[in-house]
């Protein structure tokens, strides 16, 4: 029976309004860490577009995504398409990374550095100094549209929208030369892409950061789900210690006969005094005695809170705290040294150094020779035979490079370039393909033999770039 | 997530149970993805608008934006034609104005101002002529002279090799590229018992057979009369085309493909004597720039080499 029917389920509604959140500001070590890490992402992320770098070819711009162009500068390293499997290895190494800080301290990823909580936590910054704290912003709330809350609202919004706007144009002169961006993006005159991606960008910080908040972290990020499946029973969460806040007879607010811990603990009543004070500082809008949760970002700001009450009541802090589920249930001390732990560790150092050696040991000039295979020789008037070949050379350094040609594997045969250029000259950072004619007299009855393209570079620079090949008469 | 609870503290269900347990929360959806939805339904709305998208009859709603290119009117003005959007329009318009495109024009003018001796000894704008030389072979020339060039023994002559019929000069390839060329070799009549000679004679000036004694002087004789075009030795006359019949190069006798079965390469040679080549390569001058030609000329010069 379809349960509309049924008159004993109440008429719902056709969607579920988000409770907006109003976290309490707080202090302590957990807010001065996650600070810390603010100010460093965003100074990193914010002036690192405006770093001159000096390059021999190329933009005069430290970190620049050349998509044009194909090149990715990264202060002294240029990488080409050929060296993308490089973006592979980073990504491994993040991955690593990720569930080694995961296994070993849960969601520290989500709590101090993504940027859905840096954006978010700036965002409830401009809230905070614009509406007041978590009460004033209440009843903000529920105040009926006046000019006040009209002004208050609109001035947090106008903020908002400019951090937004600017964390849009950020990202996007990170794909262009930021000073000539800057000129040409407030003339109008820069490319259509350019204003698609900061118009893109400033739409979804203002939303992800002003309104959809922890939402994103619920409903839409993968991240979240996956990560709780690197948990363990020894790895460290913010907890709640339930056996020492619940006690037998469970948490009670401060009153006569219930002031100081030897009180509560005679009647069999537990440290938590019921303040709410986690709760409130909680930017997801949990209670974390309620045990883990996904909505949990693992921030600590409830720590902080809950050391901050204690503090003042003269209480040993950490009711709230960093502990494993182990340690809180026996009372054992989790063992870092476990071989999970281990295990991504040696993942995370291997992929460290695999990418580090990707790095140093990447080519500096590629070469590629390829027949012509249409036709695939060719008898010639004087009853030589030839075969072409189209000889790529790639340079990725900053430096021309001059090459002289050699065949090896087939002593009669005669090279030649069109052109008739009498090395092969490469610029900076650039490519150039050669057509190369191979002759071989007719009578030295070669039917197919492995040959072999040898380049030297005539000043040293790089050592002799080598390519297999084949002659191929019939 | 929570469970929506009804009045009764119980977790609401949508009230279907299958397999005697299994039963699907009646969750009501997040408000943010209600309003996404209706955003997409917005966007396809607009989509409407602004591009091609509804069919009826035998056409389609056209949408109210536009792409705009030149074409060359049959007055030869240029003159800008405004479409509704679709993406063959678009194609036009990239290969007209994209930063491709103008980059590409900006090499061609570097070819059109250089000389033949200057493009070959610039590595890059060598290697830009090289290439859309290869594209416009593509295009005109690869339907008979075979995508490498590689020609048709006894149809197309092979372009890939280092012999040329009218002379390996820039000048003459471009002028043969723009205005075409007849070749025709009319057929001999030798007498019967003369033209065994003769194709010996003549396969004996590249080494492809032995001839000697009488039947040489036989085959000598005859030759005469090829040897107004051909040359006394055999080796061709550039300025009408005749082939060198001396090097190893056989364009409409297959004697490569006779391998060493000299019977055969005289059947080949006196096919080709008694009747005679009719031969035409159209012009197109009409259908390449200037530069496009030179730049094909370049190509098909080097693929050779000299």
């Amino acid at each position: 029976m379809a349960h509309h029917d049924d008159p004993s389920y109440p008429a719902e509604p056709l969607y579920q309004a988000r409770e907006p959140i109003h976290p309490k500001a707080i202090h302590g070590r957990f807010r001065r860490f996650k600070d810390i890490v603010l100010l460093v992402a965003y100074g990193v992320f914010f002036l690192l577009p405006w770093v001159r770098w000096e390059r021999g070819v190329g933009p005069d711009q430290a970190v620049m995504f050349d998509i044009p162009s194909r090149r990715y500068y990264l202060f002294d390293l240029v990488i080409h398409p050929q060296d993308m499997f490089l973006l592979a290895g980073f990504l491994i190494l993040a991955a690593w990374l990720l569930f080694f800080v995961t296994g070993l301290v849960g969601r520290a990823f989500c709590g101090y550095f993504c940027f859905q909580t840096l954006w978010t936590d700036v965002f409830m910054k401009v809230e905070a100094l614009v509406q007041g704290d978590r009460n004033k912003r209440m009843r903000l709330e529920k105040q009926p549209w006046n000019g006040e809350k009209l002004a208050k609202k609109g001035l947090t919004i106008l903020i908002w929208t400019l951090i937004a706007f600017w964390t849009g144009f950020t990202f996007t002169s990170y794909w262009a030369d930021a000073p000539q961006l800057f000129v040409s993006f407030f003339t109008l005159d820069a490319a259509s892409a350019a204003y698609i991606t900061t118009g893109i960008l400033t739409a979804t910080t203002l939303v992800a950061a002003g309104f959809a908040r922890e939402q994103v972290c619920i409903y839409m990020c993968p991240y979240a789900r996956f990560q709780s499946v690197m948990f363990d029973k020894e790895t460290l969460l913010v907890s709640y210690d339930d056996a020492r806040g619940e006690g037998e007879a469970g948490r009670r607010p401060l009153k006569q006969g219930l002031m100081t811990l030897e009180e509560r603990h005679a009647q069999g009543v537990g440290d938590c005094i019921d303040c709410n004070l986690c709760v409130q500082v909680c930017p997801t809008g949990i209670d974390i005695r309620d045990g883990l949760q996904l909505e949990c970002i693992s921030c600590g700001l409830c720590i902080d809170a809950c050391d901050q009450i204690m503090t003042k009541r003269g209480w040993p802090t950490g009711l709230i705290r960093y502990a494993s589920e182990q340690e809180l249930e026996t009372g054992e001390k989790p063992n870092l040294l476990k071989f999970r732990t281990i295990g991504y560790g040696v993942a995370t150092v291997a992929a460290t150094v695999l990418l580090l050696y990707g790095i140093f040991a990447r080519a500096p000039a590629d070469l590629t020779v390829h027949q012509v295979r249409q036709p695939l020789f060719t008898v010639l008037a004087s009853g030589d035979v030839q075969n072409n070949y189209n000889v790529k050379i790639n340079n990725k350094l900053q430096e021309p490079l001059e090459f002289q040609l050699a065949v090896e594997g087939l002593p009669e045969a005669r090279v030649s370039v069109v052109g008739g250029f009498g090395s092969l000259d490469v610029p900076a950072d650039e490519s150039r393909k050669y057509l190369v004619h191979v002759r071989v007299p007719r009578d030295v009855q070669v039917s197919r033999r492995e040959i072999q393209f040898i380049l030297t570079e005539q000043n040293g620079r790089i050592e002799p770039l080598e390519h297999d090949a084949s002659f191929v008469f019939r | 997530m929570s469970q929506t609870e009804n009045k009764q503290g119980q977790v609401e269900t949508t009230g279907h149970v299958w397999d005697g347990d299994l039963r699907e929360y009646n969750n009501p959806l997040p408000r943010w993805w209600l309003w996404a939805f209706y955003v997409t339904i917005v966007f396809s709305v607009v989509y409407w608008i602004l591009y091609p998208a509804w069919p009826y009859g035998d056409s389609y709603t056209k949408g109210i934006n536009t792409v705009e290119y030149t074409v060359e009117g049959e007055d030869g003005e240029e003159k800008t034609v405004s479409e509704h959007w679709n993406t063959r329009a678009l194609f036009t318009r990239d290969m007209q104005s994209s930063p491709s495109a103008l980059a590409q024009e900006e090499w061609v003018g570097k070819v059109k101002d250089m000389s033949f001796e200057e493009i070959e000894q610039d590595p890059d704008t060598l290697q830009f002529a090289m290439s859309m030389g290869n594209y416009t072979f593509g295009d005109y020339c690869a339907a008979c002279h075979g995508a490498g060039g590689q020609g048709k023994i006894g149809l197309f002559p092979n372009l890939a090799d280092n012999a040329w019929l009218y002379g390996n000069s820039y000048e003459t390839i471009v002028n043969k590229i723009n205005n075409g060329i007849q070749g025709m070799m009319p057929a001999q009549n030798v007498a019967e018992d003369k033209i065994d000679d003769l194709a010996t004679y003549v396969l004996s000036l590249s080494g492809e057979a032995e001839i000697s004694g009488e039947a040489a002087s036989r085959g000598k004789q005859a030759f005469a009369s090829c040897a107004g075009c051909h040359g006394a030795e055999g080796k061709g006359n550039e300025a009408m085309g005749a082939p060198n019949l001396a090097d190893a190069i056989w364009g409409v006798a297959d004697v490569p493909g006779c391998g060493d079965d000299v019977a055969c390469k005289v059947d080949e040679i006196k096919h080709v004597v008694n009747n005679g080549i009719q031969r035409e390569m159209p012009a197109f001058g009409d259908r390449l720039t200037e530069t496009q030609a030179r730049m094909l000329a370049i190509y098909v010069r080097q693929m050779g080499g000299n």
